[in-house]
């Protein structure tokens, strides 16, 4: 086992605990053993300076796409792990929409053993809702848990059928687990940005809020009806949040997350043709990422996930129709989200380790989440002050498919901690 | 045509109408205009291309906007090649970027692009150094098309700032009526569209456009009716119940622009489904520019290609008394 650990001297900052101030932190058989001034800890602890920087429980990420198996040209569990390091991540959930999708116990079983091998962040599988994500059939959910599934979706599409939805929604309430839904109406789909004035006058279909809003209401119903946890994905629409709203005040078992991207940026991103603002649920506009972000300084939404969905070079260098969707988000996720809400004054640095780790181990029941004596030893040393300048070209993701490539972010990931080992150092 | 034009900058490619100021837009309608005799000679031809290599890039079904833009090369002297997606590398997988590359290497000077996907004449012209000319991307621009409506308008009407133009059907699907209305707009016309709403893009307001539910207010109106060809395709899609009803709806009919208050010119990009969005004897009345249209499509080709390739506007008349 590795030997004791002590973060002297950093700015503690857990919203779990309301704890903000400067402590040190010792850490041991991969758990927090103590969290207060001068700890001294017993003689062969290693001590780490971090005064001068913040010390976060690590973040969490419950929706990432690793594209391993089948899309290793675009990432593997051993990169996107990786690149989740280095964006302070300490746990992410691994979307099952590979080639073949993750939809039976072995294929968890595999994501599993990669992802130990990697030695990078913690990677918890989610398996298909449906076999094959082909919407039809549920998939053997149960098997799934055993073999250390955490949920089921058919992210990538949604599960469109109302029946299957609601038998997923009852059925998974025997293991626990949530039903994450990527909320679009496929007879409203077909698009390829947000539709509007960019779309009209670019010249490209597009696909409407009513695409995403719609299905959100409908499966809020499902989870009235069946008392299933709902986890709706990447909100975008501000349709979407009314609705969110109106289950948050039913008091259902109704969680959402919201992208960095989605905070920020709108469908004027898509302007000249840039694959790299082809995103699915599409930027939209100011209005709606206004209306996402109250959403999440709410409690309306409840998390920032990524999203991250990595594509090569030459899946984006194409002309727009044929690029495939999605954005790179890891390692930009902090210092964007910084961007969209602490620098806008909107949500203190708390609030915001709050969104991106504490509410994903409270919704979800993880034991991360929290600097507690006890908890796993997942920590985040960041600086919230370091200005720096996305180069996608130092990215640990095997991808560099981001539309924000070149802006300066404040915010950075400087060391991150699973089961208390150093596992990123930015040099 | 003796007046000094001012001269303007229409830059390495012609890719769009959005954007270009007043000054281009009229540069190269005036171009046009000396242009448009050559084609009435018994020679047709200019050496202003001369040694120029042009490629025909087609990766959708045209006839009368790639016959058309040959013949602007040819009588402007240039050396031409066809390709179209069928019978070319294209159905081998290779990207456009690749494609064009390819050709790039034989040493070419211009490409005039045709693609189904919105924005692959600008992703083109970002990549090579040749001008490129769209020909028609996607459901984005056709910017000769609407330089070709405009000087039609223009000859018929003397004018374009401060007439009323209304572009008439599938507005979603038409690259036409985007151009025509960034086109028209920026040389002070008021433009409308009209059609089912299904066939409406949403936001198009926001583009300066106001909206006509009923073909017959659109006529009362308006100064030219663009009438648009109507795809069976949109009714297998359910944009539309049926092309029947279509044509009762929001056909242009003889019996509508008769009770109109005023002789509105009648424009059609073509090609035309007789008995869908127009009736023949529209089609083939007086009140129709259909076929001075394509006659004015190889003067504006001719322009553009000139101009693209360096020619000077003041120079196009000077051009044409080159002829032997």
């Amino acid at each position: 086992m590795n030997r004791p650990l002590i973060l002297r001297g950093g700015r503690i900052v857990d919203p779990s605990q309301d704890l903000d101030g400067v402590a040190d932190v010792l850490v041991s058989d991969g758990r927090i053993e103590a969290v207060g001034q001068d700890i001294a800890g017993p003689d062969e602890a290693e001590v780490l300076d971090v005064s001068g920087q913040v010390v976060a429980p690590g973040l969490i990420d419950l929706h990432v796409h690793l594209r391993e198996p089948g899309g290793e040209g675009k990432e593997t569990i051993h990169t996107g792990s990786h690149a989740a390091l280095a964006g302070g991540f300490t746990t992410v959930w691994a979307m099952p929409n590979t080639d073949p999708p993750i939809d039976d116990p072995a294929a968890v079983g595999y994501l599993r053993l990669a992802a130990r091998v990697a030695r990078g962040t913690q990677v918890m599988p989610i398996g298909a809702a449906s076999i094959g994500q082909k919407g039809e059939r549920m998939t053997e959910v149960g098997e799934l848990v055993k073999a250390g599934a955490v949920a089921v979706s058919d992210d990538g599409a949604p599960v469109w059928d109302t029946g299957l939805m609601r038998r997923l929604l009852e059925y998974t309430q025997t293991f626990g687990i949530p039903v994450l839904q990527h909320a679009e109406d496929i007879s409203l789909a077909g698009g390829v940005m947000n539709e509007g004035v960019v779309a009209t006058a670019l010249g490209l279909r597009g696909l409407p809020n009513a695409a995403e809003s719609c299905i959100v209401a409908r499966d809020i119903q499902l989870a009235e009806l069946t008392g299933g946890h709902l986890h709706v994905c990447h909100v975008s629409a501000r349709q979407s949040v009314e609705q969110l709203r109106l289950a948050k005040e039913k008091g259902l078992t109704v969680t959402s997350e919201v992208t960095p991207h989605h905070l920020i940026l709108t469908d004027e991103m898509c302007r000249g043709y840039n694959t790299e603002a082809k995103v699915n649920p599409p930027l939209r506009t100011e209005a709606d990422v206004e209306a996402v972000a109250q959403g999440l300084l709410d409690g309306v939404i409840d998390i920032i996930a990524t999203d991250h969905a990595p594509h090569t070079y030459e899946e984006k260098e194409q002309e727009f129709d044929y690029a495939p969707f999605g954005i790179n988000g890891l390692e930009t996720a902090f210092g964007l989200s910084m961007r969209a809400l602490v620098q806008t004054g909107r949500l203190t640095l708390s609030g915001l380790i709050d969104r991106m780790s504490c509410n994903p181990a409270r919704i979800m029941g993880l034991e991360g989440g929290a600097l507690r004596p006890g908890s796993p030893a997942d920590i985040v040393v960041l600086d919230p002050d370091e200005k720096w300048t996305v180069d996608p070209t130092d990215f640990r993701s095997k991808s560099r498919n981001t539309p924000i490539a070149g802006w300066e972010l404040v915010g950075r990931v400087h060391r991150t901690l699973v089961a208390g080992e150093v596992r990123f150092v930015r040099d | 045509m003796s007046q000094t034009r001012p001269e303007f900058e229409l830059g390495k490619d012609l890719v769009g109408l959005e954007g270009l100021s007043a000054e281009t837009i009229t540069g190269i309608l005036d171009t046009a205009e000396p242009f448009k005799e050559i084609s009435e000679r018994a020679i047709k031809k200019v050496p202003v291309l001369r040694g120029k290599t042009i490629v025909n890039l087609f990766y959708e079904p045209s006839t009368r906007t790639r016959i058309s833009f040959e013949f602007a090369e040819k009588r402007l002297g240039a050396d031409t090649v066809n390709i179209s997606s069928s019978g070319s590398s294209v159905v081998k997988g290779e990207t456009l970027v690749d494609t064009a590359r390819n050709l790039e290497a034989m040493r070419i000077d211009m490409v005039v692009i045709r693609h189904a996907s919105s924005g692959a004449a600008s992703f083109l012209a970002d990549r090579i150094p040749s001008n490129v000319i769209n020909g028609g991307d996607g459901q984005h621009e056709h910017p000769t098309q609407a330089l070709l409506d405009m000087l039609t308008i223009r000859d018929r009407l003397g004018r374009l700032e401060g007439l009323k133009i209304c572009i008439i059907g599938d507005i979603v699907h038409s690259r036409v009526a985007r151009s025509n209305i960034f086109g028209l707009r920026t040389l002070g016309a008021e433009v409308a569209v009209c059609g089912p709403r299904s066939l409406i893009p949403v936001g198009i307001e926001e583009l300066g456009v106001s909206i006509f539910n009923h073909v017959e207010d659109a006529i009362e109106w308006a100064d030219a009716l663009n009438v648009l060809r109507l795809q069976l395709e949109r009714m297998q899609t359910g944009f539309i119940p049926s092309l029947r009803e279509y044509n009762r709806v929001f056909g242009v009919t003889r019996a509508r622009l008769e009770k109109a208050a005023r002789d509105t010119v009648i424009l059609h990009p073509g090609p035309m489904n007789r008995g869908v969005e127009i009736d023949s004897a529209v089609a083939d009345g007086p009140q129709s520019v259909i076929l001075p249209q394509v006659t004015n499509g190889v003067a504006v080709r001719m322009a553009v290609l000139y101009l693209l390739a360096g020619g000077k506007p003041g120079g196009a008349e000077a051009a044409k008394q080159e002829i032997t």
